[in-house]
């Protein structure tokens, strides 16, 4: 007891010293950053360092409403095909470009047209851009898209420095110049992404560090451990199963909010040969699986109960939840029942594709035994994760244990998964009638409108379920006890405003 | 004695090509697709095919060999898949991580395995022996992993000793580099440490048997100048050859113990690559490493002819 008091104290000095000195922030990443181009990025973890890096158009508040960041206000025409954004005024990139609508344009049509942009589809809706003035300037679209502002909230609405991004081309990822609090300082891959508060930036009275060094530290022990010895003050995604150990520490504060994500089943409904079983064929036997699963044990069993059961798209927390059908009871004798009515009164076979990793795993294989009950057996055929993603794709699969990292507008979760021909739609579900409301849903501005459309969407899917959800991770973060203003967001962002080290 | 060299630097060459042919062809058998992979959760069917011609993975695979090869040959190893750096730059830049990894390695194994080795073989049968063949085994036994995870919730959450992980680059802070390299080095030197051990043991006892030993005993020297000097130096031929040999285990190890201590090294470099399908990154780290083995061996047999007379002439 003794000793643990003296190696409290021991870490409590340093500590202070440290936060004394330099004030720097180390913050422990779960893994490294790809690209640093907010227009080729395709990590979440690159995401993570942008909230400190690049300012973005707008933000999102923990209850997923839209704020001003870069733009101030903004106003839709009536027709919804008309954004108009007022910009912030004396905001200066790092290079000291000012950002201004001529900034915006430029940075739009290079989401669009760069050959290399990964962000094209989330601005395929933009017709053209209208510099009204200055700080004013308007997004013409081809047709309504009330996801937009959603996706400026995000790495489409993160604004570069226009000519340091031309002159840099597809390298601008190696040495990034946007608008954010902090700006870019070196990047050793695999070790370290430094960057320094930015002097210029329009709100400096909100950051509280000199610096801030993202480590990758995808050990999931040793993470933690670096965050008991003092050695980083912020843990990206600390796992559930250390969520007990986490809380004992006194070295720790946890904090987590529900992700935007999702898990579940992906049903190969009809991508090539192996579509030709049941389990594509016919949806009954889709429901029987669906009905022997117990979505708060699978919680509890394998992340001790720290993550949100699921049974749609959206997180049972979030406004766009369909409070119509809710997490379905585990039901065995509706599940035997099922099954034998489409004919499978003994039971069935079914191949779950699983990525070979752990959480993974454990969730098939939990869900492996309560099917068993049911008379179902699953076979597990594990897949190093790029393989998996390809027979998926591919159709190489007859169910997949796969998820989604989650968006803020409700279409990003669902729009591309079960409409026909839909970018990630890789069990090819096809259905006229969930086609044209959730591309109705796309539409209205009016976010009443849209959540009917949602859940007369979902009680199709519940029926028909090409993706049976399964559970929704929780952004569980680390944080040392001398840092103070952090908050948790869905998006699993860390926003650095008003964080600080205690005195 | 260079035309040693040089006639041992030819025969290295088709080595290298054909280990570049065998890695080029086994990495295009990974299932999986690369752009795909790199795509992330974005999936623009135009973008992965403008990425497909860029990287050129739509040629024949022979095409894109003798291109990859060709570059390679002019010292441009092409760029990382991943994060758009130069694959050369990354290998400069992790290269003397993982070399100061192996040197303090190899030192630790050195100072543990040979000292030890010595001892057991000249006190055979006794209590010392059985307690370094103990530990030595145990050396062997204890996977790296496990050792690591250990080490660093004593040493460093625990007792708060040493930093749990990371890396510092040596110019930087000498001091604080040194300290953050103990742990793995130590977790990576262990192993080697107890296959050293071994060999320095079987080696010592087989000179010590010998006629010039005794000789030299009978001559009346002191156990101590017998031991180290007349026989440890016949002993240390295999010795070095063996230590060479360890270079590839070293690099083996590095990859694990690089991904527990988070080790921005050669290791780390190229497991990520291979889960990323980061071709470039793969083809050029295991064609670096392979030379770099071939270069190792040669050294080896360098050291083996000066440490050994008798093999000069045949040379």
């Amino acid at each position: 007891m003794k000793f643990a008091r003296n190696v409290l104290l021991f870490s409590t000095i340093t500590m202070t010293a440290m936060s004394a000195s330099a004030q720097d922030l180390r913050i422990g990443l779960q893994s490294d950053a790809d690209v640093l181009d907010p227009d080729q990025s395709r990590s979440f973890v690159g995401r993570i360092v942008y909230a400190s890096l690049c300012d973005k158009l707008v933000d999102i508040t923990p209850d997923l409403k839209i704020i001003p960041q870069l733009a101030t206000s903004w106003s839709w025409t009536d027709d919804g095909k008309k954004l108009t954004l007022k910009l912030r005024e004396g905001v200066v990139f790092h290079d000291g470009t000012p950002f201004n609508a001529e900034a915006v344009a430029r940075n739009i049509t290079r989401s669009q047209t760069m050959p290399e942009s990964r962000r094209k589809s989330e601005v395929s809706s933009v017709e053209s851009t209208t510099v009204l003035g200055e700080y004013e300037i308007a997004i013409n679209l081809k047709q309504p898209d009330s996801t937009l502002l959603a996706q400026l909230a995000d790495r489409s609405g993160m604004m570069v420095s226009p000519d340091a991004a031309e002159a840099a081309g597809a390298d601008f990822g190696l040495k990034p110049v946007c608008s954010g609090a902090f700006e870019f300082v070196e990047r050793v891959a695999q070790d370290r992404i430094v960057l320094k508060k930015f002097d210029d930036y329009w709100n400096k009275d909100a950051i509280n560090f000199d610096t801030v060094t993202y480590l990758p530290i995808p050990d999931n022990t040793v993470r933690l451990a670096n965050l008991l010895s003092g050695d980083i003050h912020i843990l990206d995604r600390l796992a559930a199963t250390d969520l007990q150990q986490a809380k004992a520490s006194s070295a720790v504060n946890v904090t987590s909010a529900v992700s935007l994500g999702y898990q579940g089943l992906t049903m190969n409904i009809d991508n090539g040969e192996q579509a030709n079983t049941p389990w594509g064929k016919d949806k009954r036997v889709r429901q029987a699986l669906s009905y022997s699963i117990d979505r708060e044990i699978l919680n509890n069993v394998v992340f001790n109960g720290a993550f949100a059961a699921g049974n749609q798209a959206f997180p049972p927390n979030s406004p766009w939840y369909d409070k119509s059908h809710p997490i379905p009871e585990r039901d065995l004798a509706k599940a035997k029942a099922l099954l034998a009515e489409a004919g499978y009164p003994n039971g069935l076979d079914i191949e779950i594709s699983v990525p070979n990793t752990n959480v993974p795993t454990q969730v098939t294989q939990v869900v492996q035994a309560m099917a068993a009950e049911a008379g179902i057996n699953i076979k597990l055929v594990t897949k190093e994760f790029a393989t998996l993603l390809a027979d998926d794709s591919a159709g190489n699969y007859q169910a997949s244990q796969i998820g989604w990292s989650g968006r803020v507008d409700p279409d990003g979760n669902i729009h591309q998964f079960v409409t026909t021909g839909g970018g990630i739609n890789d069990s090819n579900y096809s259905n006229a009638k969930v086609d044209e409301l959730l591309n109705a849903a796309r539409q209205f501005s009016d976010p009443e409108k849209r959540q009917l459309s949602y859940a007369a969407a979902n009680k199709i899917l519940q029926d028909e379920l090409p993706i049976i959800y399964l559970y929704h991770p929780t952004w569980i973060f680390g944080v040392t006890p001398e840092l103070s203003g952090f908050t948790t967001y869905p998006d699993g962002m860390i926003r650095l405003e008003n964080v600080k080290f205690e005195k | 004695m260079l035309s040693f060299v040089l006639r041992r630097l030819l025969i290295a060459i088709p080595t290298i090509i054909l280990i570049s042919v065998f890695v080029f062809t086994l990495q295009k058998l990974l299932p999986g697709d690369p752009v795909l992979a790199m795509a992330g959760e974005e999936r623009d069917p135009q973008v992965l095919e403008y990425l497909r011609n860029k990287y050129r993975l739509n040629d024949p695979i022979f095409i894109q060999y003798i291109n990859w090869i060709g570059n390679a040959f002019v010292g441009d190893l092409g760029i990382s898949l991943r994060t758009n750096q130069p694959v050369l730059e990354l290998i400069m830049e992790k290269l003397p991580v993982t070399i100061q990894l192996a040197v303090i390695a190899i030192l630790i194994a050195l100072v543990i395995g040979i000292p030890t080795g010595i001892l057991s073989a000249v006190k055979k049968g006794s209590a010392v022996d059985y307690c370094a063949n103990a530990i030595a085994l145990s050396g062997l036994s204890i996977p790296n992993f496990w050792l690591g995870i250990m080490l660093i919730l004593l040493v460093s959450v625990r007792w708060q000793l040493l930093p749990a992980s990371g890396y510092v680059p040596f110019f930087e802070d000498p001091l604080k580099s040194v300290s953050v390299m103990i742990m793995p080095a130590f977790v990576l030197g262990t192993a080697l440490a107890a296959t050293l051990m071994r060999h320095t043991r079987s080696a010592m006892l087989d000179v010590l048997k010998s006629d010039y030993v005794r000789t030299a005993r009978a001559k009346g020297l002191k156990e101590q100048t017998v031991v180290l000097k007349h026989a440890f130096r016949n002993a240390a031929t295999p010795i070095v050859t063996l230590t060479a040999l360890l270079f590839g285990e070293l690099i083996a190890g590095a990859v694990l113990t690089e991904q527990i201590f988070t080790i921005p090294g050669f290791g780390k470099l190229i497991v990520d690559a291979v889960f990323n399908r980061d071709y470039a990154v793969v083809q050029g780290v295991v064609l670096v490493t392979a030379v770099g083995f071939i270069l190792m061996n040669l050294l080896a047999d360098v050291a083996y002819v000066l440490l050994n007379p008798r093999l000069r002439s045949s040379s």
